[in-house]
């Protein structure tokens, strides 16, 4: 079954006609995900290394039934980019683009609670957006909605959540050198407002009947860990392992991602890793041993 | 990005939250000037970007204008060392002179971003002066929390509760509930991360005025505010992660001697874990984006050697889509031209490693190779020891 990324999703890529849209979405398609084309405004009706373009995403839902959103739009106007999806009913809203301004996500977030209270009372489905700031979405063998290399991932059972990209690459690659294959892996972004939260995830791969264990890459900043290690404790049955990073981050630095920033003494590692292992989770000090971790404590 | 505080109280001045009356100036005879048209009692305010400036000696009341002439002479191009500075402290290049006001009541007004509800939130205590974590810490309830609609801004009503929470009444309150207001408006209409009125000043005229006001920016929403980004002082900011940005590079200095290059901030944060877990002590934070590509390397290489504690370096690339093999040319051409005085572990992994880690050990250089982050970390941490850097040499 895997989570929200599947075969019969059908993709098309906001910002298809830019440098980073062209590259990916031919990416995308090679890997085997249903691409079915793109939008740029005021280019609609052209082709674009053989996908069809579109001026707007309603458009491209009405013509293709297009029901996920890749968005490498610029800064400036992804927000806009992530309303106008929500707007027109897109299921799944994937925004890679970093460096978005935090009002305009801020008002992205309200546009999208809105939108989705509206189409929840017309009984049409509602948005969940991934990112932004984040490298997609993957379900091997059947959907890549991202950047990540596709070619690490095996299909199985190992779901991966993580706010950091490269970190989760890292995980899948300790697992498929194993033979450990992954259902769903899932970045979730290293912004402070991310669309899509751990939580989120956690009781995704919970219900999903392809996941039998879960890794959750964490960092420093915020309380989302936190927040995770409830949720854990009485949601979720399945193993959790546990990779925080940033346990040698100084305070009031921003460690790259904007949300990467120990604060007032919140969001550091240490808090983060005594309460997931509270809440029972398989908390790992080395990002070298997640997957000999998972293999420990799966089945 | 952070400003000073007279930066920060000239935006807020442009949303009409009040100040006290003030000139910054960079020499004596300006402060006198400036003390003379304020009335001559003056405080003299050091301008660098961080907290504790009193305690260190950085703000000094002054009677008259020469006095004031007088500490300014001696505070400019001092050292300035407070518990946020780092034993190095800063340099003190401006004072803000400003009039000296009777104080009736020393309160605290931060605004910030609550992440858990994805909402800004005023905080406000009536513990003026002290640092807003010291008070959560030592009785959390002392902090009266606000959360704000970041689309619709303050509402009238929210206002009045912080102004109730902070004790003030009548006049003083109405004051208050104008300020925090303002105090929002500037917040949000200036992309502000952080506002913080430290102590808000009630006056025995029964004013209420930001005696002290320390604002954030986000980076992200700088290119819509060019007059807040020309705001920013190069002074405050190591030279070094000055240097690194305008490459594209991200790059923290740290106090140990194991340099490292990362590509992503998640795994250049893991990297810096694992040599502490190796038993070494990470230079560095730097991640050199998604690319990695050979001018890139180049420039984190020059911009890592440039710390003169670093003795090893470790390279962890995670490649991705692009290819191992193109990442080692990268890394061997960046080598050679740089010419390394400190050994190099490089752990790659993408298509083509085995071709990537051939092109590494041909290339004649001291390039050590690494499977997995824990072998890598291992290497390194021996190497800054200096274990390793003769036998690879050899």
């Amino acid at each position: 079954m895997a989570v929200w990324a599947h075969k019969s999703t059908r993709v098309i890529v906001q910002g298809i006609t830019g440098r980073e849209g062209t590259f990916h979405a031919i990416q995308c398609r090679d890997y085997g995900t249903t691409v079915v084309g793109g939008v740029t405004p005021g280019k609609g009706g052209t082709t674009h290394e053989g996908f069809p373009v579109f001026d707007s995403v309603s458009e491209a839902v009405e013509k293709e039934r297009a029901n996920c959103s890749l968005i490498f739009v610029p800064p400036p106007f992804a927000a806009d980019a992530i309303m106008e999806s929500a707007d027109a009913g897109i299921e799944l809203i994937i925004c890679i683009t970093e460096g978005i301004p935090v009002n305009d996500m801020l008002k992205a977030h309200d546009f999208v609670t809105k939108s989705n209270e509206r189409h929840a009372s017309a009984g049409q489905t509602l948005s969940r957006l991934i990112g932004p700031n984040c490298p997609g979405i993957i379900t091997p063998g059947q959907a890549k909605i991202g950047i990540m290399p596709g070619h690490i991932h095996k299909e199985g059972p190992i779901g991966i959540v993580s706010r950091s990209g490269t970190l989760t690459y890292e995980a899948v690659g300790q697992l498929t050198r194993r033979g450990i294959g992954q259902s769903t892996a899932i970045g979730i972004g290293g912004d402070p407002l991310p669309g899509t939260n751990f939580i989120d995830c956690l009781a995704a791969f919970e219900r999903d009947e392809q996941t039998e264990a879960i890794i959750m890459i964490g960092e420093i900043g915020g309380t989302a860990e936190e927040d995770a290690a409830a949720f854990v404790k009485g949601n979720v049955e399945k193993p959790v392992v546990a990779f925080i990073a940033g346990q040698t981050a100084p305070p009031g630095r921003r460690m790259g991602h904007a949300g990467a920033i120990i604060s007032g003494g919140t969001g550091t590692a240490a808090e983060k890793m005594s309460a997931l292992q509270r809440a029972g989770i398989h908390v790992v000090k080395s990002p070298a041993d997640m997957g000999k971790k998972v293999e420990e404590v799966w089945k | 990005m952070k400003v000073h505080e007279y930066q920060a109280k000239e935006l807020l001045r442009r949303y009409g939250v009040p100040t006290p009356r003030g000139v910054v100036v960079d020499n004596a005879e300006d402060a006198r000037q400036a003390a003379k048209q304020l009335g001559g009692r003056v405080v003299v305010k050091a301008q660098i970007h961080a907290g504790g400036r009193g305690k260190g000696g950085g703000v000094k009341l002054a009677k008259t204008a020469e006095e004031a002439a007088d500490l300014t002479k001696r505070m400019i191009g001092m050292t300035l060392v407070t518990h946020q500075t780092g034993p190095e402290g800063r340099q003190v290049r401006k004072v803000l002179i400003e009039e000296a006001l009777n104080i009736d009541k020393e309160l605290y007004l931060g605004i910030t971003l609550d992440r858990r509800v994805r909402m800004p939130v005023i905080m406000a205590s009536r513990s003026g002066g002290m640092e807003i974590e010291e008070v959560a810490a030592r009785d959390p309830k002392a902090i009266h929390r606000e959360p704000i609609d970041g689309v619709l801004g303050v509402q009238p009503f929210q206002a009045r509760a912080v102004a109730n929470a902070l004790g003030l009444q009548a006049d003083a309150n109405k004051k208050c509930v104008a300020f925090v207001q303002m105090l929002m408006r500037a917040y949000l209409e200036t992309d502000a991360s952080l506002a913080e009125i430290n102590p808000l000043l009630v006056s025995r005229e029964g004013d209420v005025l930001a005696l002290d006001a320390k604002m954030n920016f986000d980076d992200n929403a700088l290119f819509r505010h060019k007059d807040i980004a020309e705001m920013r002082d190069l002074n405050e900011e190591d030279p070094l992660e000055v240097e690194a940005s305008k490459f594209g590079l991200n790059y923290i200095k740290l106090e140990g001697n194991v340099g490292c290059m990362v590509n992503g901030a998640g795994l250049a944060m893991a990297t810096m874990d694992i040599i502490k877990l190796a038993g070494g002590e990470p230079a560095n934070f730097l991640d050199v984006g998604g690319g990695a590509s050979a001018e890139q390397v180049k420039n984190a290489f020059r911009i890592i050697l440039s710390d003169k504690n670093v003795k090893a370096i470790l390279i962890n690339i995670f490649g991705g889509i692009m290819r191992g093999d193109r990442i080692a040319e990268g890394v061997v051409s960046a080598s050679r031209e740089i010419g390394l005085p400190v050994p190099v572990v490089v752990r790659l992994e993408g298509t083509n490693v085995e071709l990537g880690k051939e092109i590494l050990a041909k290339s004649g250089l001291p390039l050590i190779t690494a499977d997995g982050m824990w072998d890598a970390a291992q290497k390194v941490v021996e190497a800054a020891r200096g274990l390793r850097a003769m036998s690879s040499r050899a």
